[in-house]
């Protein structure tokens, strides 16, 4: 039974692989990693319903106890993350064969895809430090084949700097964890939580805190580390776009959500204060970020760091609501900046420019894009009563909850930002004099590259409407991430 | 024996930041495997050096090396050699495609 925990990381290993000895017949591998994708989803969910119904699962890889071998711990958290990552995984594989050349599509798009999907699904479900070090490097790797896929000019000059601050952070990354285990002799996360409470020098373990701090940071992109995100993700192909912006700063936003409730939460009035005042900086500067661009991509992609920031300022709040908002918001904006970078990728290509000042009036050519592209702007900026202001509002009534005044407004003032910065999509962008560019086959590629981003829209919209019945899952697993004892007991088995 | 360890780390990562820090895209390379190379003999120092015990604990061994840290570097360093050896290429894709390795011509402000 608890063998299901390693099929979200195994089946599209598998699939990666077998796509790879047939890359060349390019519409039996189009058939068949959407079949892939789907399945894995299903599974995903199948997983999803057994945690939720009987506990967690845990598997002992190779049979070896706890805090000895190597574990995965699917809980409710990393399975509803990983079932969100496989939606974006389906609605990704769906946009692909419109977004990618022939040829592209060739050179082994589809097994770096599902190596990334495996890697991200590995790093939501590993219960062990060193193995998310480990899967955050399957991740990377994958993601540095799809970053450079097309061999564009621009696209290697921004690959090599993603590579070399990816590369910085993971070695970081390793060296903090040989710092760890110098201090509480484990890697394993439910020993090293059980044993941080017995180790006598706390200032060394909030040093330790902050570097791991650094290096999740450094990927999930806070303030001031954000610098090397927008431009990155916006040179390769929109799919590759929306897969970065939909998964990979998530992962390291799960990270630390994970690792500051579970392991370091003894000194929080440091490291939590630390959490909202970076959560403000993050939000203040990526919003400023999106409103000093023309170019739509470079837009959305500044639209990542504001989002980042409001979920770091659910985790610094530090109660069971905000926490309940932060994992609110992560599923929000894993489904709807996969749709947005979705939209956007399709505006530039119908438009055949990114720059905002170029194009005007496209929507009287592509009403359903443009209609999307609305709807999407309200979801990310969270009007009432989509998904986004469900995430906000928990937020909110954390912060009011412990007197954070200064932090709600500026969370509020930042949310109006962002609406002004996706509207100005819309206003410029589709409003106003219809411009002749009616490419007959560019239009119906437009159209059916709308389809995917309004079947994410559409989950999107259920999140908002449908709360109630979300909500009362979520709140469980906030609820359980408060109480580090559950996620201690189950991995170790005391 | 674990000083003269984290000495010897300390000086990879300060040569490899130096580097890092280099105009030339092939000294930014050098850079980033001195720094792994850093990183892995500072988890080695980390698990308590002692020579001539084993690494496995049996009946009668009263002082044994700890493995685990062993165990680390060997992945660490695999990943290390695969990430090394993809940047090498990508470096000299960019250096010929972009007809530049200099870091201060590949900025990119071209987006605006």
């Amino acid at each position: 039974m608890s063998n299901l925990a390693v099929l979200p990381i195994l089946l599209p290993l598998l699939a990666g692989i077998f796509l790879a000895f047939i890359h060349k017949k390019t519409k039996l591998v189009r058939i068949l990693s959407k079949a892939f994708a789907i399945i894995n989803l299903l599974v995903a969910g199948v997983i999803f319903m057994q945690v939720r119904n009987n506990g967690n699962i845990v598997l002992e890889m190779g049979s070896w106890d706890a805090p000895f071998g190597i574990v995965l711990v699917a809980d409710l958290l990393a399975m509803t993350l990983v079932f969100t990552t496989n939606i974006i995984a389906v609605a990704s594989v769906f946009f692909a064969p419109q977004s990618l050349s022939e040829k592209e599509e060739s050179f082994y798009f589809y097994t770096f895809f599902f190596m990334l999907i495996s890697g991200v699904s590995g790093a939501f479900l590993t219960g062990d430090l060193f193995n998310l070090f480990v899967f955050f490097e399957v991740l990377l790797m994958a993601s540095y084949g799809l970053i450079v896929l097309g061999n564009g000019k621009a696209q290697l000059r921004e690959s090599i700097k993603y590579v070399l601050i990816n590369l910085f952070s993971s070695m970081l990354f390793v060296t903090t964890i040989a710092f760890l285990y110098s201090v509480v002799g484990t890697v394993n996360m439910a020993q090293a939580a059980q044993r941080v409470h017995e180790v006598e020098q706390q200032g060394i373990l909030t040093t330790i805190a902050i570097l791991f701090f650094f290096v999740f940071a450094t990927k999930a992109a806070v303030f001031p580390l954000y610098y090397w995100l927008p431009r990155p993700y916006i040179s390769p192909n929109p799919v590759v776009s929306a897969l970065f912006g939909a998964l990979l700063t998530k992962v390291g936003v799960y990270s630390i959500l994970r690792t500051f409730t579970l392991i370091f939460n003894q000194e929080v009035e440091l490291t939590h204060t630390l959490f909202i005042y970076l959560a403000a900086l993050t939000m203040i500067f990526g919003v400023v970020g999106a409103l000093s661009t023309n170019n739509i991509k470079l837009i959305v992609a500044y639209n990542i760091i504001p989002a980042v920031g409001f979920m770091l300022m659910g985790i610094g709040i530090f109660t069971e609501v905000s926490i309940t908002g932060t994992i609110y918001y992560l599923v929000h904006d894993m489904v709807i900046k996969g749709a947005l970078f979705i939209l956007v990728g399709a505006t530039a290509y119908v438009a055949g420019t990114s720059d905002l000042r170029k194009m005007g009036g496209l929507i009287h050519h592509y009403p359903v894009l443009g209609w999307l592209m609305f709807l999407a702007s309200l979801v990310l900026a969270g009007i009432p009563p989509f998904s986004g202001f469900i995430g906000k509002l928990l937020l909110l009534r954390g912060g009011l909850g412990e007197e954070e005044i200064f932090i709600v407004i500026i969370a509020l003032i930042s949310s109006l930002l962002i609406l002004f910065s996706m509207i100005r999509i819309f206003i410029s962008g589709y409003w106003g004099e219809k411009m002749d560019i009616p490419v007959p086959e560019r239009k119906k590629k437009g159209k059916r590259m709308a389809l995917p981003a309004a079947g994410l829209l559409t989950v999107s919209i259920l999140l908002g409407v449908g709360a109630e019945w979300f909500f009362p899952t979520i709140e469980i697993i906030a609820q359980y991430m408060m109480d580090p004892e559950l996620y201690i007991d189950s991995v170790l088995k005391e | 024996m674990e000083i003269i360890m984290a000495i010897l780390a300390g000086i990879l990562f300060t040569m490899g930041v130096y580097n890092l820090l280099q105009k030339q895209l092939l000294r930014i390379i050098i850079g980033t495997g001195l720094i792994s190379h850093g990183a892995h003999l500072f988890i080695l120092t980390m698990g308590e050096l002692k020579t001539g015990a084993p690494p496995v604990l049996t009946e009668g061994v009263e002082n044994y090396t700890d493995p685990l840290p062993q165990a680390l570097i060997l992945t660490s360093i695999v990943i290390s050699f695969g990430v090394t050896s993809l940047l090498l290429v990508l470096a000299y894709r960019a250096a010929k495609i972009n007809g530049t390795d200099n870091m201060e011509q590949l900025r990119g402000n071209d987006y605006e």
